[in-house]
């Protein structure tokens, strides 16, 4: 198993090199002078255009800017924000936490219905609960999160009032952040109703962000069930008399759950992408609304450590994924 | 267990609804403003946004001399009175007594306000060798695009409530140039102080002011909260506490808005405005904005050097149609550069009327009777003075070519595009501005005056009857012959036509019916001292 988990790692670090390449040069492809986006219809006069490209060390050649900020990388500097002038780890890390529990129940959300939709059309090929819900994910699919997400607050928050509209938590309620997760964070306050309040924001954000995934999962999950449900030793399964759900849930969903944590894995990154937009709409103070905000004014540091960040995490879960089918299949870990 | 969780979930939300009022006391009167975006800091001479004006120097600090609240007129601010000597050079401001700074974690203030903490704001700013120049970042760019570094000689305390600017030249916008958010006054014993503890970048985080609110805690892109101050020197404000909800989203904003959970927002979505006006609990207020959206000619190009081709062609556009084409209505059109809500606005110019006819009549005379090929630039980006530019330049392009003129619409990256009109490489092309301290000498003198060619004054136009009165009223600080002055420069504009004047586009502000005395501020800003909750 160590065998394994080191040859996993050694394949990280060459993508990791790669993404620093590619978020460095990329941005700079992005036509947009930063200085001059910035100045405006005022403009810059040329003499403070250049101390100012002296200031961002822009006046340096990108080779340079690009081993300058790779240094700095491996000693954990993200370097500062050209706006708020804060160390871009420094924001990363107080905004992640919002990130990391909209996500973490936005997969949460999409596993828990996902996989029993998935089951559901399974045992029930053919027939009309197979159609309505792989046509319900196919709609949950194709639907564009912000439209979505639109859709679901005037509908649960303004028509019928049930859940808050935006934020994390009511404005009302105010504690200093300890682990950054308001769930924990509002228990952890002792304030009445906090924990309710921060729990009810989550909810329309949850589905939103959760309902491509969980269409995903769903479809997965359907299609390695019929594919497991017909091997032979599933007919042995039920030919022994073994109870139906027992042959469903134990012989035949562990062995389809395989693809379908891969598809898990995978939607960790969508999942991310999706935040980008889901936090905009429900003014969710995380990463990818964050990282939208620093492309329109051109921060260059936020937006390499924002994304480089980004591409890490989507790296590390995929080798949790990779080390959990180790756990599953035996085999898996092995091969190679 | 599906079952088990929608219930947890509708429970919790249900739950969550009637608790929102429950944990504040009900007698303290809360206003929440839902804004667009995150501030970029709290020291408002560090940065040129709006939203973080409207997050710092809008409800924290005072300047010396301010803006009376929905106008562009100039009132005392921390200094109680100003003298300017005979010879425009030197202003000698009298502070105001008895003004004190907010109490915070971090400092406790011991004195109150006076003219060393004038001299630290400006020095700062000024003095390239101020300890506190380079402090988080040290780029004053409304400092330095004000022209402050070139026009300011020195700045004098002349005892502990006085202090004087001497200026190289006379310059009459400058006492406008003091009601700006830059110059917003800070604490120097605060900043001493942070000095001493090794952390001057706090002075900007933690802002200590002497505005009438005082900030409580910001947590990045979700909520910023702000308390009355108690000892404010023009009394306390009427609400206990103001909460910035921040919501980018326009459509949102509104949904929370009409749900109660802000009692007023910035920028509505031209698309939901009609909604707003019908919606019994929101009052729709508009007023013009303090811009304006042109098409300006090159006028050191043929053939846009003679001004009959020019007027020729203002007479060809269908402003009308480009009102409500590209601002949906939410603009009116223009025919100073100045707009309305700017003293000195010339109410007796009178407009080029559309007519073609004329126009291709007045072409003909011009000595082009079949028209000419020229480009139309059409900005890159979304602005409030031009919320289209594009579509803008279609239409104009279709109105031009009934006359003749065929015109090809051009477009760069919006650095590229500034660069390049700035040296003058475009036909025609559509610009605007924003004013920054509501004097006409901001618009005139910045995108018409001689000196701006080259910079600013991408019609390249330099007129000498223009120049001279924007200059002569640039030295002469009597503001009734300053207003004279500018209007006859207004006439010779309109004259000249160097631009054709689009429109101003109009400002909607969204408030609930609850909110008191709410006032739509011309420069853009939103400001919540004088405002109260109706019970």
């Amino acid at each position: 198993m160590l065998g394994f988990l080191f040859r996993r790692l050694g394949d990280i670090i060459p993508t990791f090199f790669g993404v620093t390449l590619l978020v460095f040069f990329l941005i700079r492809l992005i036509p947009g002078d930063p200085i001059l986006m910035m100045a405006g219809e005022r403009g810059v006069d040329a003499v403070r255009y250049a101390e100012l490209k002296a200031q961002y060390g822009f006046d340096q050649p990108v080779i340079v800017q690009y081993f300058d900020y790779l240094i700095g990388v491996f000693q954990g500097d993200l370097g500062k924000s050209f706006v708020t002038k804060k160390p871009v780890i420094d924001e990363f890390l107080t905004l992640f936490p919002a990130t990391v529990e909209l996500a973490t129940m936005g997969i949460l959300f999409a596993v828990i219905f996902g996989i029993p939709f998935g089951v559901l059309a399974a045992i029930h090929r053919g027939k009309w609960i197979d159609h309505l819900t792989m046509s319900l994910s196919l709609t949950g699919y194709s639907m564009p999160i912000f439209w979505w997400a639109l859709l679901l607050i005037m509908f649960f928050s303004t028509t019928l009032g049930w859940t808050p509209i935006s934020g994390r938590i009511s404005v009302m309620y105010f504690f200093e952040p300890v682990t950054g997760f308001m769930l924990i964070d509002s228990l952890l306050s002792g304030e009445k109703g906090a924990f309710a309040s921060a729990f009810s924001h989550l909810i329309l954000p949850t589905v939103a962000l959760g309902t491509i995934p969980m269409a995903v999962i769903a479809r997965m999950t359907r299609s390695s069930m019929l594919e497991v449900l017909g091997e032979e030793y599933i007919r042995v399964a039920r030919a022994k008399g073994l109870a139906p759900m027992r042959v469903i849930m134990v012989h035949a969903l562990r062995n389809a759950l395989i693809p379908v944590i891969t598809v898990i894995g995978l939607q960790v990154g969508v999942l991310l992408a999706g935040a980008i937009l889901t936090e905009t709409i429900f003014s969710w103070p995380g990463i990818g609304k964050w990282i939208i905000e620093a492309m329109n004014r051109r921060d260059y540091p936020t937006i390499q450590g924002g994304i480089l960040m980004i591409a890490f995490l989507v790296m590390a879960v995929n080798l949790i994924v990779d080390l959990l089918y180790g756990i599953i299949n035996p085999r898996i870990r092995y091969k190679r | 267990m599906k079952a088990n969780f929608v219930k947890v979930a509708l429970g919790a939300g249900l739950l969550a609804a009637t608790a929102l009022a429950a944990p504040t006391a009900a007698s303290a009167k809360t206003l929440v403003y839902c804004s667009e975006g995150s501030p970029e800091g709290f020291n408002p001479s560090l940065y040129t946004a709006g939203t973080t004006f409207d997050a710092s120097s809008r409800q924290v600090f005072n300047r010396l001399v301010q803006f009376k609240r929905g106008t562009t007129t100039i009132v005392p601010g921390l200094a109680t009175s100003w003298d300017v000597s005979a010879d425009g050079l030197e202003y000698t401001f009298n502070l105001r007594e008895g003004v004190k700074f907010h109490t915070t974690e971090d400092f406790t203030p011991t004195r109150d306000f006076n003219a060393d903490d004038v001299v630290f704001t400006f020095m700062r700013q000024f003095d390239k060798d101020h300890p506190y120049h380079g402090v988080s970042g040290g780029s004053y760019e409304y400092f330095n695009a004000m022209s402050m570094p070139d026009l300011v000689k020195d700045i004098v305390k002349v005892d502990d409530y006085t202090v004087k600017f001497v200026l190289n030249r006379p310059e009459a916008p400058f006492i406008a140039n003091m009601a700006m958010d830059f110059a917003s006054v800070l604490s120097a014993e605060y900043a001493d102080k942070m000095m001493e503890a090794g952390t001057p970048e706090a002075v900007d985080l933690n802002p200590v002011g002497t505005g009438p609110f005082q900030l409580v805690a910001y947590q990045k892109d979700a909520v910023i909260r702000y308390k009355a101050f108690p000892e404010y020197w023009e009394g306390k404000a009427a609400i206990d506490n103001l909460i910035f909800a921040i919501t980018p989203d326009s459509t949102v904003r509104y949904q929370k808005l009409k749900a109660g959970e802000c009692h007023v927002m910035p920028y509505p979505n031209p698309a939901d405005l009609e909604a707003m006006e019908a919606d019994a609990d929101i009052n729709l207020m508009s007023q013009e904005g303090l811009n304006v959206g042109y098409l300006g000619y090159n006028t050191a190009k043929e053939p846009f050097t003679d001004p009959k081709v020019r007027k020729a062609l203002n007479m060809a556009i269908n402003k009308d149609a480009i009102i409500e084409g590209v601002y949906q209505g939410a603009g009116s059109a223009a025919k100073n550069p100045i707009p309305p809500t700017i003293w000195s606005y010339n109410n007796d110019t009178v407009d080029d009327p559309y007519d073609p006819e004329a126009a291709k009549a007045m072409l003909a005379e011009a000595g082009y009777p079949d028209g000419f090929t020229t480009d139309i630039w059409a900005m890159p980006v979304q602005r409030p003075y031009n919320p289209n530019a594009r579509r803008m330049a279609e239409l104009v392009q279709a109105d031009w070519a009934a006359i003749g003129v065929n015109a090809e619409i051009v477009s760069y990256e919006w650095g590229e595009y500034l660069e390049r009109t700035k040296k003058g490489e475009q036909g025609t092309f559509m610009l605007g501005w924003t004013g920054d301290n509501g004097d006409p000498d901001n618009f005139l003198a910045v995108l018409l005056g001689c000196d701006a060619v080259g910079g600013s004054n991408r019609a390249q136009w330099c007129n000498e009857e223009f120049d001279n009165l924007i200059q002569q009223a640039k030295t002469t600080s009597d503001v009734l012959e300053r207003t004279r002055l500018y209007e006859e420069a207004q006439v010779v504009f309109k004259r000249e036509a160097p631009w054709a004047t689009i429109a101003h586009s109009i400002v909607f502000e969204p408030i609930r019916n609850e909110v008191v005395d709410y006032k739509i501020d011309p420069f853009g800003g939103h400001i919540f001292y004088g405002v109260d909750l109706a019970e």
